[in-house]
């Protein structure tokens, strides 16, 4: 993992339900053994399966999490806190943003991309499941990705591919994405920077993937 | 055979009723079942449906009410509130002998409640909100895939039965992923000789109402009505039994909380203790025979639920004093951790529940 360079700010979007909530908690724990690192929650979509599901294990890791003071609650409103200017402002720590799904989720970006854009040490990257079901093939991403550009006004810089059929996950499962996925690189003139493996199929997938990212889900009681 | 693709509960409804040769979706956005909008709202366009956001959840119910006149495939869903808005037109549904597939992904209520799962809308299903003597058939999914395939088999009884079947559902169903393989059924269709289609000057007209003048009229349709009723009691009644050859301790569980008790009873069977559950699929009609049946081998059953106690009543009803009914819950948005489930299992072992 050593010739990963990791920008200042790391921002993860994608289509809804891609696994970028996953993919930034995983992301963040790894990051935490490097720097000083704040996850910020943007989704301001979906208040079911948040970033703050993960709170103990963040308190544990020294992962500072700033988010909606109502994630989890009743309260079905899309609030960001203002404490979430840190992200831009201090630059001392390094940041990953969990963006909401789609186009609809990536408007609550674009007030903070001209700080973005001023500072310029950021990462942009899409996280695309090609087993979703609505985007099945490159250009079905590619549609998305753009949508995404245009609500938020930041363009991608990478990709993270992240397929995977839940607890059903193969290695196959992964392999067989990858024609798609380099389509979608091709086309969107973008790198393939990560791939999101559970942790467990991360062995047998070595050498054979670009750069992965071994992932532990959180515990689930049904 | 179709790859599986990993799936919202919600979207796979969505998708379902797409294979289903639903065309015509009317909803109102309500947490947390959304996503089925959003997917309608996204697909139907593409395949020549109709998507509409309606003005509210009571002009949704009466839009269906609209098209299922005409005999097409129609549907709607909301969360609990906005179900509590669609129940006037649910009644008027059953009224008409309208076929409809309405879901709940239902939250914490009463009231505004809140947006996390709950199943406190049970009574409001089985024994129908509305007003008037009528019935729905409700079908509770426990999985991803069973989200899919209940809401084709929804469709189907709709259309045979000429009445509201209803998904179930809760929040976290709806909200959970998991492998689904979306298979392209044959869907069962019905002919549907009292819709109104225009009569080309062939035949007398059809006309879809509730309103009788006569009160000798309406009676009669009640009691035709309630003879359908029995008839679906007796052919349709859909349930999983687990671990039950040689339990003691019987579970009834559906939805969501069967998952939670699935984990409890393997816990209780590694201490020794003989636990099982019946997981009713149907909840109306509800699985009343079997219950009665498993009460004799059980020395306690537990309603286990995300409500007040609403199913228990029923189980209570079906075991007709063969052995004692506990009551398993959580409510206002909060589930229970399988330890939960198992420490009332270990109670009811132990000859009684505080």
């Amino acid at each position: 993992m050593g010739a990963i360079n990791y920008k200042r700010v790391t921002l993860l979007a994608g289509h809804y339900g891609s696994g970028k909530t996953n993919l930034a908690v995983n992301l963040a724990l790894e990051m935490a053994e490097k720097f000083p690192v704040v996850i910020g929650d943007l989704d301001i979509v979906n208040p079911y399966y948040r970033t703050k599901d993960s709170k103990e294990v963040f308190e544990k890791a020294g992962i500072e999490l700033i988010a909606s003071p109502y994630a989890n609650t009743n309260l079905d409103i899309p609030a960001i806190p203002a404490e979430f200017y840190r992200i831009t402002n201090d630059k001392s720590t390094h940041a990953i943003l969990d963006v909401g799904g789609d186009d609809q989720g990536a408007v609550a970006l674009g007030r903070y991309v001209p700080s973005l854009l001023e500072e310029n040490d950021f990462d942009m990257l899409f996280v695309a499941n090609f087993r979703r079901p609505l985007t099945p093939t490159a250009q079905d991403a590619l549609e998305v990705m753009r949508e995404i550009e245009a609500a938020c006004g930041l363009k991608f810089t990478g990709i993270i591919n992240n397929t995977n059929l839940g607890k059903e996950t193969t290695a196959e499962t992964v392999l067989s994405s990858m024609e798609e996925c380099e389509k979608l690189s091709t086309l969107s003139h973008l790198p393939i920077v990560r791939t999101g493996v559970v942790v467990n199929l991360a062995d047998e997938l070595a050498g054979k993937v670009p750069e992965i990212l071994p992932l532990k889900l959180q515990p689930k009681i049904f | 055979m179709a790859d599986k693709v990993l799936m919202k509960g919600n979207e796979a409804i969505a998708e379902a009723a797409l294979i289903a040769g639903c065309r015509h979706y009317f909803g109102y956005p309500i947490t947390p079942q959304t996503e089925i909008a959003a997917y309608m709202a996204k697909r139907m366009p593409k395949i020549g449906g109709t998507f509409l956001q309606a003005e509210s959840e009571i002009a949704a119910i009466n839009m269906v009410y609209g098209v299922s006149s005409t005999g097409k495939r129609v549907m709607t869903s909301s969360a609990s509130p906005g179900m509590s808005l669609k129940t006037e037109g649910l009644s008027y549904l059953a009224g008409a002998d309208l076929p409809a597939l309405v879901v709940n992904v239902q939250r914490g209520g009463p009231g505004l409640g809140g947006i996390q799962p709950s199943q406190s809308d049970y009574f409001h299903a089985t024994k129908c909100g509305g007003h008037g003597d009528y019935h729905m058939i409700v079908l509770a999914p426990a999985s991803v895939q069973e989200m899919a395939d209940l809401t084709i088999k929804g469709f189907e009884m709709a259309d045979q039965y000429r009445m509201t079947s209803m998904i179930l559902a809760d929040g976290t169903m709806g909200q959970m992923m998991e492998p689904v393989e979306i298979k392209n059924v044959e869907t069962k269709t019905f002919e549907k000789p009292w819709a109104t289609t225009g009569t080309e000057m062939k035949r007398p007209k059809n006309v879809v109402n509730s309103l009788y003048l006569e009160p000798s009229e309406l009676e009669k349709m009640n009691i035709a009505r309630f003879e359908k009723y029995k008839s679906i009691e007796e052919n349709e009644v859909m349930y999983e039994e687990f671990m039950m050859d040689d339990a003691e301790i019987v579970l009834v569980a559906y939805g969501l909380s069967s998952r939670v008790s699935r984990n409890a009873i393997i816990a209780a069977r590694e201490k020794g203790i003989k636990a099982g559950m019946i997981r009713p699929i149907t909840l109306w009609p509800f699985p009343k025979a079997i219950i009665n049946k498993r009460a004799e081998q059980a020395k306690a059953m537990i309603s286990v639920e995300l409500s007040m106690g609403q199913m228990m009543q029923d189980v209570q009803l079906a075991a007709n004093g063969k052995c004692p009914v506990y009551l398993c819950n959580r409510v206002g948005g909060m589930i229970f951790a399988p330890e939960e489930v198992l420490a009332k299992i270990e109670e009811a072992n132990a000859g009684g529940v505080k």
